[in-house]
């Protein structure tokens, strides 16, 4: 593609195509969640900047024997790693593990 | 009421250029105007605040708190679709800077008139071509009028200019603060509002809408910024043809015809002395009492800074053998001071003349140039020969600075 075929200005026409740059590649540390110590508050998925943080209707037993009726999951495929939701967990269920490439 | 044979009926009116250019954007139907006051400009949009407060313009007027909001929030009206329009001067344009740059990134057809005026410190608001030429690479198509008529026909000119499909560049009409902004003189404006917005109708181009939603000025990487840049330098390049035809455009309508570069006295000339904006009409006196005197003098005006009218310099200024360019600017520390003269001599120098070319700045901070000067520059020229190229720049007129 030359300079001619570029949208002038270099405009984006086509809507929503932001899902196709995968963001997660820039991450350095990732974020996981410790099923059983969260408590689905939901505060993480309030903070996450990136909105990346899904809730999803799979139920999940704790080691405890408690049901929830939801998981949360992170799209690491679009999760930049900035820790945010790490640090704003109240009960501390999030850890920042180094990728390892 | 005057008729110019064969042109649309034109009404006779005594204006000065900042009314001249009111009147245009009034009759080009101008929907959103969003300016900061600044001398020498406020006149335009006290005008324009008039027109919409009378009926007889049908725009949006937004006060903002700056030259940057003024700009700003004009390049999001026009990125929603609406024909613009922001007036200012001096520190306002060089306040507007770095949105001078997104708005030409972004490719929006903006029209901007400038009443210029010399930048602080020390304070001055008096005319010379400082903001003008600060702003020179931001990507805006630059006209300088001479004459409030001039100013009228640029200004419907350059929506043509700006809104054409090849070009979407925006448009900077520049004119000389109180020496034009205030000074009045008789021009034609067209009888009939409705003639000069069919001149300019309004054309399809890519904007924001809910309906089919677009993206503008998002980040782009080193793997594709130079190449939408190169869209800029290709525009801009082209914009010199849009501009011919849109000259003649002007021409059939008002019959007033107008070139990049305008000659005067040329044919037999050996010497030439060229400069722009209000200070033309005393250079073409001068040239006149320079021939007079026996002298083959002639005088030529540089109506176009951006794109710079390459060939038409070179056609013009290919039969002398010397050539005084006086700029009203000062490019500091630079190898020739006078951003025109400077200009010039690569216009020159890609053609392969080589003609002594003497740069002089004049004019600054609202200083005279006079019939007086110009023969002045041409007789000090004339005696220093070759050894004008030594010096550089000549800085007429500055006290306890002399040539001899
Ligand atoms: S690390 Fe940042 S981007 Fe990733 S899920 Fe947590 S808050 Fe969102
Ligand atoms: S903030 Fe912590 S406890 Fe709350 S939902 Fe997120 S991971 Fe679970």
């Amino acid at each position: 593609m030359s300079w001619r075929e570029l949208p002038i200005g270099g405009m984006i026409l086509e809507p929503g195509n932001s899902i196709a740059r995968r963001t997660g590649e820039w991450r350095v540390f990732r974020p996981v969640i410790d099923q059983d110590a969260c408590t689905r508050c939901l505060v993480c998925w309030m903070y996450c900047p990136d909105g990346v943080i899904r809730v999803v209707d799979t139920p999940y037993r704790t080691s405890k024997g408690r049901l929830w009726s939801f998981t949360l999951e992170i799209d690491y495929e679009h999760c930049k790693g900035c820790g945010i939701c790490a640090e704003e967990c109240p009960v501390n269920a999030i850890a920042m593990v180094e990728e390892v490439k | 009421m005057q008729v110019l044979e064969g042109y649309v009926k034109q009404v006779r009116v005594m204006l000065n250029s900042n009314y001249a250019v009111a009147y245009a954007v009034r009759d080009v139907d101008v929907d959103v105007i969003a300016a900061y006051p600044i001398t020498p400009q406020t006149g335009v949009v006290e005008k324009l605040a008039e027109m919409i407060a009378n009926g007889e313009l049908d725009a949006e007027m937004i006060h903002v708190e700056s030259e940057h909001s003024a700009l700003s929030a004009i390049i999001g009206a026009s990125a929603a679709g609406a024909r613009v329009f922001t007036a200012t001067s001096s520190q306002g344009l060089e306040y507007m800077h770095e949105v001078l740059h997104i708005a030409s990134g972004m490719r929006l057809p903006l029209v901007m008139s400038v009443a210029t005026r010399a930048l602080s410190a020390p304070i001055n608001i008096w005319c010379d071509y400082s903001d003008l030429m600060n702003v020179r690479d931001s990507s805006w198509i630059t006209f300088i009028a001479s004459t409030a008529q001039e100013v009228y026909d640029t200004i419907v000119e350059a929506y043509m200019v700006a809104e054409d499909p090849r070009i979407l560049l925006p448009v900077i009409v520049a004119y000389d603060g109180f020496w034009m902004s205030h000074t009045y003189e008789p021009l034609y404006v067209a009888e009939d509002k409705s003639y000069v917005r069919t001149l300019v109708p309004r054309r399809d181009r890519v904007k924001l809408d809910p309906q089919k939603p677009v993206t503008m000025g998002a980040l782009v990487g080193p793997d594709w910024y130079y190449e939408i840049k190169y869209q800029q330098v290709a525009a801009m390049s082209e914009a010199y043809e849009a501009i011919r035809e849109y000259d003649r455009v002007i021409g059939r309508a008002f019959g007033r015809f107008y070139e990049p570069v305008e000659a005067y006295k040329m044919d037999d000339a050996e010497i030439a002395i060229l400069t722009y904006g209000g200070i033309y009409g005393s250079l073409v006196e001068a040239v006149d009492r320079l021939r007079g005197e026996g002298y083959k003098v002639g005088a030529i005006r540089l109506r176009l800074w951006r794109p710079f009218p390459v060939d038409d310099i070179v056609r013009v200024a290919r039969g002398v053998s010397k050539l005084l360019v006086v700029d009203r600017a000062i490019s500091y520390g630079a190898s020739i001071a006078g951003p025109v003269a400077l200009e010039v001599i690569a216009s020159l120098h890609r053609a392969g003349l080589d003609l002594d070319v003497v740069s002089y700045v004049a004019g600054i901070g609202g200083r005279p140039v006079t019939e007086s000067d110009f023969e002045g520059m041409f007789k000090l020229a004339l005696k220093l020969g070759r050894r004008a190229r030594e010096i550089g720049t000549i800085y007429w007129g500055v006290r306890g600075v002399s040539y001899d």
